[in-house]
């Protein structure tokens, strides 16, 4: 015990240091993302300088400048910056709540069951707010269906949420692949915009933004109990966490994350997945810093994103779903690859 | 005669755990006083680990109580019980990366608040468990770049910044060399002759022969038998017990077990 005192008395920094570290990081992300808006506002067919960019979100004067910023490209930014936050924070708890770095939002089903509630509304020749309602009841279907599936017999391993999600996925799958090939020619592309994500009708990203909020501040108080819950059960409920209500709290939060990310831009792939990873990488794994900071990254990437996918091919506009999926297997690739475990 | 006013550190009233409708342990009556370190033995399957968890309150008893100081683990406000038992389980695999201060620290979370940062008090206290288990110096490395036996004293460590007054300890000394085994073993003994209380499943017959006061032999089918460390190891007993013959040998210091 006497070299315990010794130790202790030429304290490493590391935390402190770390701590730091994860404090720039998120003011970076900060000054990121006030980049990523100024960008996906002024860029596009109509290039907005910075001076009219500013005249135009400030005043309330009408000039076509001013409307294309404020009610074209404003919403659309939003709800990329929003559900781009909103995944990559319900990946982020996914990854805890199942243990499993390979974890993402989708993996229990959710936007599977999205898809066939959008697809089911299109097909039926709905119009765009039914295709939004039909996504979100799907989700919410999906994720009731696999909660009473892995949930009903009292248990709770992660092995069984995890498979139970995976079969209900595939299921969906199954029954997108159905509405695809029954579809009339007309609406398999707005089919197919949907599937892989596109920003291009978020026209009311409001719901997203506040959800961000919302969701953020309901997932920190319970930041540290997550920590522990990533080193597994038993040690969590030895030091007095009640895991039980934890794991509710987080399933029920990223579901409804997901559900309201997947309706709004439909599933775009990967930000859910890498933004923890890469977040990790940078600041380490202690999700009171983990937790704003994907957050806050997951809103820049899809933000920049979906700028880059309306703008880089343009006139054509590209499903930012699909940006997101290149940028994503390869980046995905190189850190698997990194970080042999 | 001075009395002990202090509550035992753990006791069981007719306590009877099952896994499946198979008895572990039926009727078990015993009591942990402080200074006390009791040796959990029995076959591979007997239910040490059930055992353990239930007598941490993870998990229900069949029948009878588990008092922690004196009060079943209902009675304690909610997150208290963390600042009073530690439970050393045994390892699982960590899927995301930390480095080694960072997971000592773990050990504060019971008596830091919901938005509390751990600060210098809390680093000081884990960085002198840390050096208590030969892991100066260490503080900084990731985790998964650690040896078997520098992971498990680090959960060691992890478990001594929680600085409870009942310490339950699942395998101590899996993947501990020779010199850690009697090192954590010399560090519990000490804790106990401050007036904590210790109660570990082992495997090792010579070495709970050699540190613990009370034995609790499980038979793998709901018998028990509790008593002071003399009056439970024998030949006879644990040759029944471990359903393999074993033999005393005595070289004048000391009594050793060895499969016959």
């Amino acid at each position: 015990m006497a070299d315990g005192h010794a130790a202790a008395r030429h304290q490493p920094v590391s935390m402190r240091h770390m701590r730091l570290r994860a404090r720039l990081v998120i003011a970076g992300l900060m000054a990121a993302a006030l980049v990523a808006f100024a960008w996906s506002l002024s860029a596009g067919p109509m290039p907005v300088s910075g001076h009219d960019l500013l005249a135009a979100l400030g005043s309330g004067e009408s000039s076509m400048e001013a409307d294309i910023v404020r009610q074209l490209r404003l919403p659309r930014a939003i709800a990329a910056f929003a559900c781009g936050g909103l995944l990559a924070l319900a990946g982020a708890l996914m990854q805890v709540l199942l243990r499993n770095p390979l974890a993402d939002p989708y993996v229990l089903g959710i936007s599977g069951g999205a898809a066939v509630g959008a697809l089911g509304t299109i097909l039926a020749g709905a119009t765009a707010g039914w295709i939004d309602t039909g996504a979100f009841i799907g989700a919410l279907g999906a994720t009731l269906l696999v909660f009473g599936l892995a949930h009903g017999d009292g248990s709770w391993t992660q092995t069984r949420l995890l498979l139970t999600g995976v079969i209900v996925a595939a299921g969906c799958g199954a029954a997108v692949a159905l509405m695809l090939s029954l579809a009339p020619e007309g609406r398999v592309k707005g089919m197919l915009f949907w599937l892989m994500g596109d920003a291009s009708s978020a026209t009311r990203p409001w719901p997203a933004l506040a959800l961000l909020g919302i969701g953020l501040l309901a997932a920190l108080p319970f930041a540290r109990e997550l920590n522990l819950l990533a080193r597994g059960e038993i040690t969590a409920r030895a030091l007095g966490i009640q895991v039980g209500r934890l794991r509710m709290l987080v399933y029920g939060l990223g579901a409804l994350l997901t559900a309201v990310a997947v309706t709004t831009v439909g599933s775009v792939g990967f930000v859910g997945l890498i933004v923890p990873h890469l977040v990790r990488l940078a600041i380490g794994n202690d999700q009171r810093l983990l937790l704003p900071a994907a957050t806050l990254a997951g809103g820049v990437l899809l933000c920049a994103a979906d700028t880059a996918a309306r703008t880089v091919v343009a006139p054509i506009q590209l499903p930012v779903g699909v940006l997101t999926a290149l940028i994503g297997v390869p980046v995905f690739l190189f850190l698997l690859a990194r970080h042999p475990r | 005669m001075k009395m002990d006013v202090r509550p035992p550190v753990l006791a069981s009233d007719c306590l009877t755990v099952q896994v499946g409708h198979r008895d572990v342990v039926k009727d078990l009556d015993f009591t942990l006083q402080p200074g006390d370190t009791l040796v959990i033995l029995g076959r591979n399957g007997a239910g040490k680990t059930t055992l353990l968890h239930t007598l941490a309150g993870l998990r229900a008893a069949a029948a009878g109580t588990v008092l922690l100081s004196g009060q079943p683990y209902a009675a304690w406000p909610r997150g208290h019980e963390a600042c009073l038992r530690g439970l050393l389980a045994q390892s699982q695999p960590d899927f995301f990366s930390a480095t080694v201060l960072e997971t000592a620290l773990v050990g504060r979370h019971p008596y830091l608040g919901r938005w509390d940062w751990e600060g210098p008090e809390d680093e000081a206290i884990a960085l002198t468990a840390l050096a208590s288990m030969g892991l100066d110096g260490f503080a900084e490395r990731q985790v998964p770049t650690l040896s078997g036996g520098e992971r498990q004293r680090l959960a060691i460590a992890t478990l001594l910044v929680q600085r409870p007054r009942l310490y339950l300890l699942d395998e101590p000394l899996a993947h501990l060399d020779l010199h850690h085994e009697v090192a954590v073993l010399d560090h519990f003994r000490a804790l106990a002759s401050a007036g904590a209380g210790v109660a570990m499943v082992l495997h090792d017959i010579n070495l709970t022969a050699r540190y613990a006061s009370h034995v609790l032999l499980l038979d793998g089918a709901g018998g028990h038998i509790f008593g002071p460390v003399a009056e439970v190891l024998t030949a006879e007993r644990l040759s029944a017990a471990f359903g393999h013959p074993l033999r005393a040998v005595a070289d004048g210091t000391a009594t050793l077990f060895v499969p016959a």
